[in-house]
């Protein structure tokens, strides 16, 4: 009995994984449109945008994703100006798309501070030489400026893609069945807390640990350079990787 | 003189007089500190030119004026003869009035640095073809084969599939002078090319350099290489609190020091 009511919790819940994949992958792909913009106008000098930057990232950094969402989802119906209008009211009275919305806000800001931190450390030299020989702005950003933040922005950037993926959880509290709204549901008609929750947890880390592992592959790829050379690579004993 | 001259006729046969670089009243100031205090400086074609002083003397601040990775806040900077246009930004500082002609003027004055600044993401091989493709446009089985012959010539060709900071700083300093010969430029730019690198890695790098200059290139140095400055060098520009304090032929400055300071100055290398 036990092992068979784990097997068909584990179904059950694994049922609503693309449900849960499919907030996920929105959301950070909103949040990573977002982000670049916000990073955009942070960088580009503005001093208007700046303030807006920060003031975004105070906002969205500083208060509880639940409360972003429940503002989203419960607050903004409020308005009747969001109910009148056509675009809003398709978006906001869908509780899918409301998840979405929030998890994307959120993430922007932290992405974006992810991105303006890695396009800091980007060392001075190496724009200076792209400079030095007549590479256009753009052409520099995109040959080495960019390159070079990205890889050093992926280790931050994977942790927060993780957060993300436990945060689809909140989606069950604006009534989606996504993974954790299974559950809890299965939890309620069964009261078997322990057996249940198990289950969710244990799908959510192995999500996480191919996200983990995903990023770790990149990360190798894209560092080659970080690596001690082949001849050496014998000698040295390696940096254990992440995961 | 007269030798060093004839070698940059048979280099480069200049059909006038313009100088490849011109440099008039150069000033520069960082804060309340004033750097440069109205340089100037002429290079022909052909011409090596070793800039000695000791630090804060303004000599890197200089070089770096002269392909405007410093702002200079007056004076003048001719390259073949044509003047970087300038104008006053919103702050009053000088800004260059027109970013594409410095950046055209850029492609040809390919710069050295003291720590190499290659780009470390990119192979040897892409480091030489990266610019030369998206700067000047050339076709990139033609930048390769180019970048090949030239990192035979400085002796790390085995080494092109290598990143960066996988060699040793001799190479990488070979390799950063072949990336920026992979340019063709019309004057190479060397911002002490030789200090961040261990002793016994000095004379690879001053062997290519002086190839270079035995070939009739432009060259602009900045060093701490008195040997080379003596030896291989047709001008010596020894600059001294932002001004220049004595400019002449090599052997001539070593042997018999026009100034007091400058008489200093070799004095402390020879200690």
């Amino acid at each position: 009995m036990g092992f068979d009511f784990y097997l068909s919790t584990m179904w059950n819940v694994l049922k609503a994984l693309p449900l849960t994949l499919e907030i996920w992958f929105f959301g950070i792909a909103f949040g990573l449109i977002i982000a670049t913009g916000l990073t955009w106008l942070r960088a580009s000098g503005y001093k208007l945008g700046e303030y807006f930057t920060r003031a975004y990232v105070f906002v969205f950094r500083g208060s509880p994703l639940l409360v972003q969402l429940y503002l989203i989802y419960f607050g903004l119906s409020q308005f009747d100006f969001v109910r009148h209008s056509p675009i809003l009211w398709a978006i906001l009275r869908d509780p899918m798309y409301c998840t979405i919305v929030a998890m994307a806000l959120n993430t922007a800001a932290y992405e974006s501070e992810i991105f303006r931190g890695a396009l800091r450390a980007v060392p001075v030299g190496q724009i200076e030489a792209a400079k030095a020989f007549g590479m256009p702005a753009f052409t520099r950003f995109r040959l080495v400026t960019l390159p070079i933040a990205l890889r050093l922005a992926l280790p931050a950037y994977s942790t927060e893609i993780i957060l993300m993926t436990k945060a689809t959880a909140l989606a069950s509290v604006v009534t989606i069945m996504e993974m954790m709204g299974t559950a809890q549901k299965i939890q309620h008609d069964t009261f078997r807390p322990i057996e249940v929750l198990t289950c969710a947890g244990v799908i959510y880390l192995l999500l996480n640990l191919s996200i983990a592992r995903l990023f770790a592959w990149v990360e190798h790829r894209l560092s080659p350079h970080l690596r001690p050379p082949p001849e050496q690579r014998q000698l040295i004993k390696p940096v254990p990787e992440v995961l | 003189m007269s030798a060093n001259v004839a070698a940059a006729a048979k280099a480069a046969p200049s059909s006038d007089g313009t100088p490849a670089i011109s440099v008039k009243d150069l000033r520069k100031c960082f804060g309340d500190h004033e750097v440069l205090k109205g340089i100037s400086l002429e290079a022909h074609k052909g011409d090596v030119i070793s800039i000695l002083g000791s630090s804060g003397s303004g000599k890197s601040t200089m070089l770096r004026c002269i392909n405007l990775l410093e702002t200079p806040d007056s004076g003048e900077v001719r390259v073949d003869g044509e003047l970087i246009k300038m104008r006053r930004g919103r702050d009053g500082h000088q800004v260059p009035a027109d970013i594409r002609q410095v950046e055209r003027i850029r492609a040809n004055l390919a710069m050295v640095f003291q720590s190499f600044n290659l780009w470390s993401h990119m192979t040897v091989l892409e480091n030489l073809v990266a610019a030369p493709t998206h700067v000047l446009k050339r076709p990139r089985a033609e930048c390769l084969e180019q970048a090949e012959a030239l990192l035979k010539r400085v002796g790390i060709w085995e080494r092109r599939n290598y990143y960066p900071p996988h060699m040793s700083g001799g190479q990488q300093q070979r390799a950063a002078i072949a990336r920026a010969l992979a340019m063709n430029p019309k004057v190479m730019l060397f911002d002490e090319p030789t200090s961040a690198l261990d002793p016994e890695l000095v004379g690879e790098v001053l062997r290519v350099m002086r190839s270079l200059a035995e070939e009739g290139r432009t060259m602009l140095v900045v060093t701490h290489e008195m040997g080379f400055a003596r030896d291989v060098s047709s001008k010596v520009m020894f600059l001294h609190k932002g001004e220049v304090d004595s400019v002449g032929e090599p052997k001539e400055m070593f042997a018999r020091p026009p100034t007091p300071q400058f008489k200093q100055f070799i004095a402390n290398f020879n200690k």
